[in-house]
């Protein structure tokens, strides 16, 4: 008993920040309910990015209704890889990646074979809302397959890996590399067995890495060293971050970005409640760094300033 | 600003649920504790009957003192209704409800409290009885001769003649005599109106009684018969369910003979359903001594003067936010994750049921066969709404053969499974499957295990009777509650499973 008043203090006096702080006194607060459709549904995402000039996968299409399901195998006809993802999924599920073909089979990310029927039972289960939020019926989403940059090709296991980067008032106050496991079966999730490796804010370079609950040097797959791999385009990922306060309006939010190989940093989602383990993959609380922002915010006018705080001040200092 | 005012709000709740329970408790002495003995019950009757328009009169028979119970005060609650008691010799008191015009669905109750004699009604007051030897006829009489003439031989005295001939119809063997006279597939009824016949038959006045089982909270409680016979200058009974004589089983003899309950002219669709609760001090009190005119009224607006049915419903009513209390500081305090926000609570009210062993192997055996349906459905590519709908049906399938396997094998428990929340149920096994697929067997069963942990917490917490008593009676600690939970609604600290998450980050 007394040793759990104990952690709870320390990680208090780190700035670590819980659940209850976290819906309590940020999403709460910061984030009014009627711009959560924004990024509750990727399509409007989508929609709202492009119009502000912002890189996207590309769409391939929509499946709105039971109808058009039947067309699907049509629809698809004409790519060779995809991604089918629920348009108000959560936490990664129901995506499926197709890496290719087999045949008349789509072969998948991780490594399974799936004929037209599986895809279309996947589909409308996406439509009937089996992945939503709520469970309220859904649309699905066909949307082009990002190439990830080579850069993270040596610590990646299948799937796609995507930086995350938490904006507080279009300040980027933290981010990481996700990069998929074989245990976290190609997704890039933290709570599905991905690794989470956090990042210096003012040059990009990823810093130690967290499997699960322990710190880890290598990729457990690939065993190639995760720490102080730079990121490519960091200065475009982190105007990228600082701008999308924006777009949508919330003021607490994490911005999900994959690096393609041809098209540089394109935005896969925003998330009006990103998760909290980010702090574990920085070995840092969130925090400190929001009450800083918190602070300073009055004298940041541009997104130039705010870019320029962020790096200046979230900088990593060594261990 | 925003937390001065919930504290403010939560204060102020807080305040008068404790203000209200104080008082409550110190100035008008309610109980704090539910008395460890309870020796009275109410009963009510309520009963229900379309009038036809013009005069109608409705009469039902009432009970009267008879041997270990006394009813120590009664009262008829029918607005607008004439009552008279006449007493029927023979059967017992009869109560007529009258009035000169009436339409629509007419109810009127009748409510008696009923206490144990301390002195045993020994001594008949009755006249001896007159005998009316039954009129059988043809192949009848010979059974009934046959059946009489072997009792005489085996018995004593009168008793043991009464007694076997009882237990002969009990176990009467297709195809004998016993057998004959009852008919086909006796009810508890027929064997009693038989075996009066038989005795009477003997030579001994007897006759059927109908009465009641006192349980506890028991809203449609069912007539229940034996029979008495006069012997030695006074009625004995003589029961047909050797059960009803366990101290558990009070009875309450309502009438004599077969006349019907309850009878109706000038109107139709008569129904009537009788509810009886074992009674808090409080009602003992108030019933007995009504002399504080304020205790009186507060009582009168209280849940206390609910008719019994709503009572009993109101008792589990009130504990529910005790049970959501717990559930919300589990699950944003220590932060446990359960399947569906409130479906441990609703699995809770379930095991008030069944007990909580059988509810969790229910709730097991349930859930994990419906699991592994839902797998096989899985290969069908059905879609959403009709596979849930589908699961829906195995569901209630499984609970209905798991209610017959285990009446069969003799666990009357089993009959309670019908109460749990089939369609959370189902919506648990769903939810279970798509985490299952998507995050694995292990997140799946951990939040299985969850939702059944904290459910069994929240019946442990709303089954004490000191919680039931102490929220029924003084509802207003629901305040209290509202207030509390308001509270938690603002706690920004961390939850019990965070310090182990982000445990690294506390070197």
């Amino acid at each position: 008993m007394m040793n759990w008043f104990r952690t709870g203090a320390l990680l208090e006096a780190n700035g670590v920040m819980g659940i209850n702080r976290r819906n309590a006194e940020y999403t709460l607060r910061y984030n009014p309910r009627d711009c959560y459709p924004l990024v509750d549904d990727k399509t409007l995402t989508k929609q709202l990015a492009a119009m502000a000039g912002v890189a996207v996968p590309e769409l391939y299409g929509v499946i709105e209704i039971q109808q058009q399901v039947r067309g699907l195998p049509q629809l698809l006809a004409k790519f060779q890889d995809f991604v089918v993802k629920p348009a108000r999924g959560s936490q990664g599920d129901g995506i499926i990646v197709v890496t290719g073909r087999s045949r008349t089979l789509y072969r998948t990310a991780d490594g399974s074979l799936l004929n037209d029927d599986d895809m279309r039972f996947h589909v409308s289960n996406i439509l009937s809302g089996v992945y939503s939020l709520g469970g309220q019926t859904d649309k699905a989403l066909i949307e082009y397959r990002v190439n990830f940059d080579p850069v993270f090709e040596a610590i990646t296991y299948r799937g796609v890996p995507d930086v995350r980067i938490i904006v507080f008032l279009g300040v980027p106050v933290m981010a990481m590399v996700r990069l998929p496991t074989r245990l976290s079966g190609g997704k890039a999730n933290l709570h599905q067995g991905a690794i989470g490796t956090g990042v210096d804010m003012a040059t990009g370079k990823t810093l130690t890495a967290v499997w699960r609950t322990e710190i880890v040097a290598e990729h457990p797959d690939t065993g190639n060293p995760v720490s102080g791999v730079q990121i490519p385009h960091w200065d475009t990922l982190i105007e990228l971050a600082a701008r999308s306060y924006e777009l949508t309006g919330l003021g607490y939010q994490g911005i999900d970005i994959v690096l393609d190989r041809d098209k540089g940093p394109l935005i896969l989602e925003l998330n009006a409640r990103p998760g909290l383990a980010i702090q574990i993959a920085n070995q840092a609380g969130l925090r400190t760094r929001l009450e800083i922002a918190e602070r300073e915010l009055p004298k940041l006018r541009t997104v130039a300033d705010r870019v320029a705080f962020a790096r200046e001040r979230f900088a990593h200092h060594g261990l | 600003m925003k937390r001065v005012h919930l504290y403010v709000l939560a204060g102020l709740l807080a305040a008068i649920g404790l203000g209200g329970f104080f008082h409550k408790l110190f100035v008008l002495d309610f109980p704090l504790k539910p008395e460890e003995r309870t020796d009275v019950w109410r009963v009510e009757v309520q009963l229900k009957f379309e009038a036809a328009g013009g005069p109608a009169k409705a009469s039902l028979f009432v009970p009267g003192r008879t041997g270990d119970l006394v009813i120590v005060d009664q009262s008829f609650v029918s607005p607008g209704y004439g009552i008279v008691t006449e007493p029927r010799p023979g059967h017992g008191m009869r109560a007529t409800y009258s009035i000169r015009d009436a339409r629509g669905t007419q109810a009127v109750y009748y409510r008696a409290v009923i206490q144990p004699a301390r002195v045993r009604d020994e001594v008949s007051r009755a006249p001896t009885p007159v005998l009316e030897p039954p009129e059988f006829e043809g192949a009848q009489r010979v059974a009934a001769e046959g059946v009489v003439g072997a009792a005489r031989q085996r018995s004593s005295d009168a008793a043991t003649l009464a007694s076997l001939i009882v237990k002969w119809l009990k176990e009467a063997p297709r195809g004998g005599e016993a057998a004959f006279l009852l008919g086909p597939q006796p009810s508890a009824r027929r064997i009693a109106a038989v075996a009066v016949q038989l005795i009477q038959f003997a030579g001994i006045p007897a006759r059927v009684v109908n009465g009641i089982a006192l349980a506890p909270e028991r809203r449609d409680a069912q007539f229940t018969h034996w029979l008495e016979f006069y012997a030695d200058g006074r009625w004995r009974e003589l029961y047909i369910n050797e059960s009803h004589r366990a101290p558990p089983h009070q009875l309450l003899a309502w009438w004599r003979g077969s006349t019907p309950f309850a009878e109706i002219t000038g109107g139709s669709e008569l129904h009537y359903n009788i509810s009886t609760s074992r009674s808090y001090e409080l009602a003992t009190r108030t019933a007995l001594n009504q002399q504080r005119a304020l205790e009186r009224q507060l009582v009168e607006f209280s849940l206390f003067g609910l008719p019994l049915q709503s009572q009993a419903l109101f008792r589990t009513l009130v504990v529910i936010p005790v049970g959501i209390l717990l559930l919300v500081v589990l699950r944003n305090i220590v932060g446990v994750k359960t399947f569906g926000t409130f479906m441990p609570v609703l699995i809770a009210l379930a095991f008030r049921q069944t007990g909580l062993v059988w509810g969790i192997a229910f709730f097991c055996i349930v859930v994990g066969l419906g699991l592994a349906v839902r797998f096989y459905f899985e290969r069908l590519k059905l879609l959403l709404v009709p596979r849930l709908a589908a699961v829906v049906i195995v569901v209630i399938l499984i609970i209905a053969m798991l209610t017959v396997l285990s009446f069969k094998l003799g666990l009357e428990r089993g009959l309670s499974i019908g109460l749990f929340p089939i369609v959370i149920m189902t919506m648990t096994i769903e939810r279970m499957t798509v985490v299952w697929e998507e995050r694995g067997p292990g997140e799946a069963l951990q939040q299985g295990l969850g939702s059944l942990v904290v459910g069994t917490m929240c019946y442990l917490v709303m089954n004490l009777r000191i919680v039931e008593h102490l929220f029924f009676v003084f509802p207003e600690l629901l305040l209290a509650v509202l207030a509390v939970t308001l509270l938690i609604g603002r706690y920004s600290g961390y939850r019990l499973t965070e310090l182990y998450r982000f445990r690294v980050l506390a070197p």
